[in-house]
């Protein structure tokens, strides 16, 4: 077996990066090798949930035998195979290629409200030094303004042509939503005819805004909090709409929720969300909230009041029923929204409370 | 689920039944859509031509309520094919001959005739199950929300019996479930037969274990009861209902047959309702007490997989609002229960895993972000992501069940002559108490359809875009009409998302016997144009 690397033909596949000398199963990318040695190689069109696309060539790397620097995204380690990672020449074509890239936006620094990966851009042209204004002239790309869809910003002067949302939407999604269209300067993100989102098969995942990374596709939702001061905290939670169980990082910034950033490493989604795990969080922070506990009173009208005082009048009818019609009088219905400790203390509630199985949730209807 | 959500790209094989996953469980649909590029075949059941429909090499438009006759038949092309896995038999079940001799009459032909699809469709599909090396079953609440639920979910269990089809990567028998916690309210016991952990009420082990554990020496034996019970039991003056604690369900917009909810509600002495929005469900209580929302509550919540995972609070709790524990503990204490002096979601959770089985080798600082998937039987365990493994989780060997079919409780007829069947979509949830409220959410669904063939609405005199009237033996509402394909002819859709236009004040036809869950997906209606 091949693929077993307690096996002796496994072991045997080895690769020097930088002078480490590692094993590697068959059908491993140089980049993939080097990542796991903790190897900082730059990319921008790289997304580890879809397949090596070689657009963007920052990850060259040097191999020990071959004339030219080769993509290590795309290039599978071979056995015997000496690389090195950044030495100084190829430290300077990235600085080159990333001059250029920066050359072609309209600006290069997004607020990081815009998507998960819109700094990586700028974090890059930072680290190599490239917003030095070195090649001036054309820009690239046509943001879309007619697009007055609610969630996706779609400023295509940031655009630089990685096809990332074009592949996040193909390969993970499976909805081919959205293509490109034209050659060079002239490249566009585009979907069927040119039709807004809303008329192509874009779901409004979010995805495409999540994997960009210069914040050409932007979450519209999130970036109305640009304005306020306090910095952007992410809290690690899960989705509560359907039962697949997404991870998610809430945004806040103070006491505001201002967005949802699916998690990477979500055991259950693996960075994937759908239009209401990313878009639909806006409902806790609402106005229609319930803020104070309510009574009901004789001309049917509700009156707000304290807790201790609402409390007490929800347990005085609980207790009346049961001594009116005995302890089977009363029914529990718990949540299937609600966290495990609202389902388990309901539950407790009726067996410990009345000593009945008058307990049930909602899968029944 | 039997087999994790990670495993749905690995099947070769995949029989998609009442599952409208594309809209309602887009994330785990990814993973199918992955399969289908790696080459796997797909069929879907399905009475309209959903985007998962789209998809399949083979969709069988079958004939709402019709599931039994379907599995039925393709039982029985396996078997006369010889394409079931007789070593699994052999090892794991029991019952097979009566199972074998029970099938052979089921022919396709003789499905065709109810299911409204093509013999040779039907017999197509269980050759590619039946020669499937790695065969998975995906089916939602389309397959459970029947008289004939159970019957349904047990003939989707004897296929894959009879292929052997369970216990292994990339195959199983797998219910996507609706609600985010709906799988862990089972888990903790908000459920009339079971005590946390699936532990049933009428054993006498587990009713000394709770008497003791709740301090409570009054408790039943047995004596369960489900909502659907307690709902036609409300008012009643010999062993009524009077009383109800309602947590976070907007129970007269989600159940069946309104009128009957309302009235049921209407009649108690006493109704208390906690919820985040005063719902129309909250309107009727008489006291409401505000529950913190998602975002500001610490928790734990179980997906379809079982994987238990923590939610964590990431703004405090809007105006008064407390966590739901907090208030149920709040009137348990005034009440005088004993057992409720939780002060953190982390005590109540702790408690749960203390009395759960399936639970035990877990508490809330080892679950981290959804390490484990149930059963945990002890700490130290890595938790089950594939179940029945080498025997099935009670010990016994898979039972083929001999199931027959049975019409819906009501069928179509000179007076009601279409069938309506519901669901949901993509942009809503439920009732859209959250989703209704989010921003952005109107532009791409501000209003409920009605979906009719075109040729059903030329034939109806319905024009596209204007209203309907549908009645059902319940009563009447009025929709706008869609004419599209995606409804086959003589049967109509719509969702149950928005209040204003509720279709659940036609439903309500009938209840499964076994789990009394309500016959929402079939229901016969008249339509005329309004």
């Amino acid at each position: 077996m091949i693929n077993d690397p307690n096996s002796a033909i496994a072991s045997q596949l080895a690769i020097t990066i930088d002078g480490q000398k590692t094993t590697f199963t068959e059908g491993e990318t140089i980049y993939q090798v080097a990542t796991r040695l903790k190897k900082d190689i730059p990319t921008l069109c790289y997304d580890d949930r879809l397949d090596a696309f070689g657009g963007c060539r920052l990850c060259v790397v040097e191999v020990e035998g071959i004339r030219n620097p080769v993509a290590s995204c795309t290039t599978k380690a071979n056995d015997g195979m000496v690389v090195k990672t950044a030495p100084p020449r190829i430290e300077k074509m990235r600085k080159t290629l990333l001059e250029m890239v920066a050359s072609e936006n309209r600006q290069i620094d997004v607020d990081p409200l815009r998507g998960l990966a819109s700094q990586e851009l700028s974090t890059l042209v930072n680290k190599y030094g490239a917003r030095n204004g070195r090649f001036k002239g054309a820009k690239s790309g046509t943001s879309n303004i007619k697009d007055e869809n609610p969630f996706i910003l779609r400023d295509y002067e940031q655009c630089i042509s990685c096809y990332r949302c074009v592949r996040v939407c193909a390969e993970q999604e499976g909805d081919y939503a959205i293509t490109v269209a034209n050659r060079g300067f002239h490249t566009q993100i585009t979907t069927e005819f040119n039709n807004d989102l809303r008329d192509s098969d874009c779901t409004f995942c979010g995805q495409c805004i999540q994997t960009c990374p210069t914040g050409a596709l932007a979450d519209k939702k999130a970036i109305r909090a640009e304005a306020l001061p306090e910095p952007i905290k992410k809290t690690r939670t899960v989705c509560p709409y359907c039962a697949v169980g997404c991870s998610i990082d809430l945004m806040t910034k103070g006491d505001k929720i201002v967005g949802a950033q699916p998690a990477m490493d979500g055991p259950a989604n693996k960075g994937a969300l759908c239009i209401k795990g990313q878009f639909t969080y806006d409902f806790i922070q609402h106005e229609d909230r319930l803020k104070k506990p309510l009574i009901k009173q004789a001309d049917g009208t509700f009156k707000e009041v304290e807790w201790d005082e609402a409390l007490k009048k929800a347990a005085e009818g609980f207790a009346k029923a049961k001594a009116k019609y005995g302890r089977h009088s009363i029914f529990g219905i718990a949540s299937g929204r609600a966290p495990h400790e609202a389902a388990y203390s309901m539950q407790k509630f009726i067996r410990a409370g009345f000593g009945t199985h008058h307990i049930d949730n909602c899968s029944r209807a | 689920m039997s087999n994790p959500l990670v495993d749905m790209d690995k099947p070769d094989t995949i029989f998609a039944i009442g599952t409208n996953m594309t809209e309602c469980h887009p994330v785990a649909a990814t993973g199918l859509k992955k399969a289908l590029t790696k080459g796997a075949k797909l069929v879907v059941a399905d009475p309209r031509k959903t985007r998962l429909a789209e998809l399949a090499h083979l969709h069988l438009p079958i004939r709402v309520g019709s599931d039994v006759a379907l599995l039925l038949a393709m039982a029985h092309v396996i078997v006369r094919e010889g394409l079931e896995d007789t070593e699994f038999i052999s090892d794991r079940t029991t019952e097979i001959e009566a199972f074998k001799e029970h099938v052979r009459e089921f022919t396709p032909e003789w499905a065709s005739e109810i299911c409204e699809v093509p013999a040779a469709d039907i017999e197509q599909a269980a050759l590619w199950y039946g020669s499937a090396k790695l065969g998975a079953i995906y089916y939602t609440l389309g397959i459970t929300e029947h008289i004939c639920g159970v019957d349904n979910v047990q003939s989707l269990c004897n296929l894959a019996l009879l292929t052997g089809n369970l216990g292994k990567e990339g195959t199983g028998i797998n219910p996507m479930r609706g609600q985010n916690n709906i799988q862990g309210a089972g888990d903790c016991g908000a459920v009339p037969a079971n005590y946390p952990g699936f532990q049933p009420v009428v054993s006498e082990e587990f009713h000394e274990k709770f008497k003791k554990a709740y301090q409570q020496p009054d408790l039943d034996l047995g004596n369960a009861m489900t909502k659907v019970t307690a709902l036609n039991l409300c008012g009643q003056k010999e062993g009524g209902i009077h009383a109800m604690l309602i947590n976070g369900e907007n129970t007269v917009v989600t159940d069946p047959d309104k009128n009957h909810c309302e009235k049921a509600l209407n009649s108690l002495d006493h109704l208390v309702v906690i919820d985040i929005f005063l719902t129309e469900t909250a309107q009727m209580a008489d006291v409401v007490l505000p529950a913190s929302a998602w975002g500001e509550t610490d928790g734990v919540q179980a997906n379809t997989e079982r994987r238990v995972q923590r939610l964590r609070a990431a703004v405090p709790s809007w105006g008064d609002s407390k966590p739901d524990w907090w208030i149920i503990a709040g009137i348990a204490k005034e009440m005088g229960i004993p057992g409720f002096e939780f002060e953190s979601a982390k005590d109540v959770f702790n408690e749960l895993c203390s009395l759960s089985p399936i639970y035990k080798g877990l508490n809330w600082d080892n679950i981290g972000d959804g390490n484990y998937q149930w059963p945990v039987p002890e700490e130290g365990h890595p938790g089950t992501p594939i179940l029945h493994q080498g025997e099935f989780k009670d010990g016994k060997p898979g039972l083929f069940k001999i199931i027959g079919y049975r019409d819906p409780a009501e069928v179509i007829d000179d007076d009601y002559p279409v069938w309506l069947t519901t669901g949901r979509r993509l942009q809503a949830y439920h009732t859209r108490t959250q989703t209704g409220r989010a921003s952005g959410i109107d532009y791409l669904l501000s209003e409920e359809t009605l979906e009719v063939h075109p040729d059903d609405a030329r034939d109806w005199g319905l024009i596209d875009g204007k209203f309907a009237k549908i009645a059902s033996r319940r009563g009447e509402i009025q929709l706008k009409v869609e004419a599209t394909t995606r409804s086959p002819r003589g049967t109509v859709f719509t969702s149950f998302s928005f209040a204003d236009t509720n279709v659940n004040i036609l439903t309500g036809s009938g209840y499964d016997p076994v789990t009394q869950t309500a016959e929402l997906k079939v229901c016969p209606v008249r339509i005329k144009p309004a």
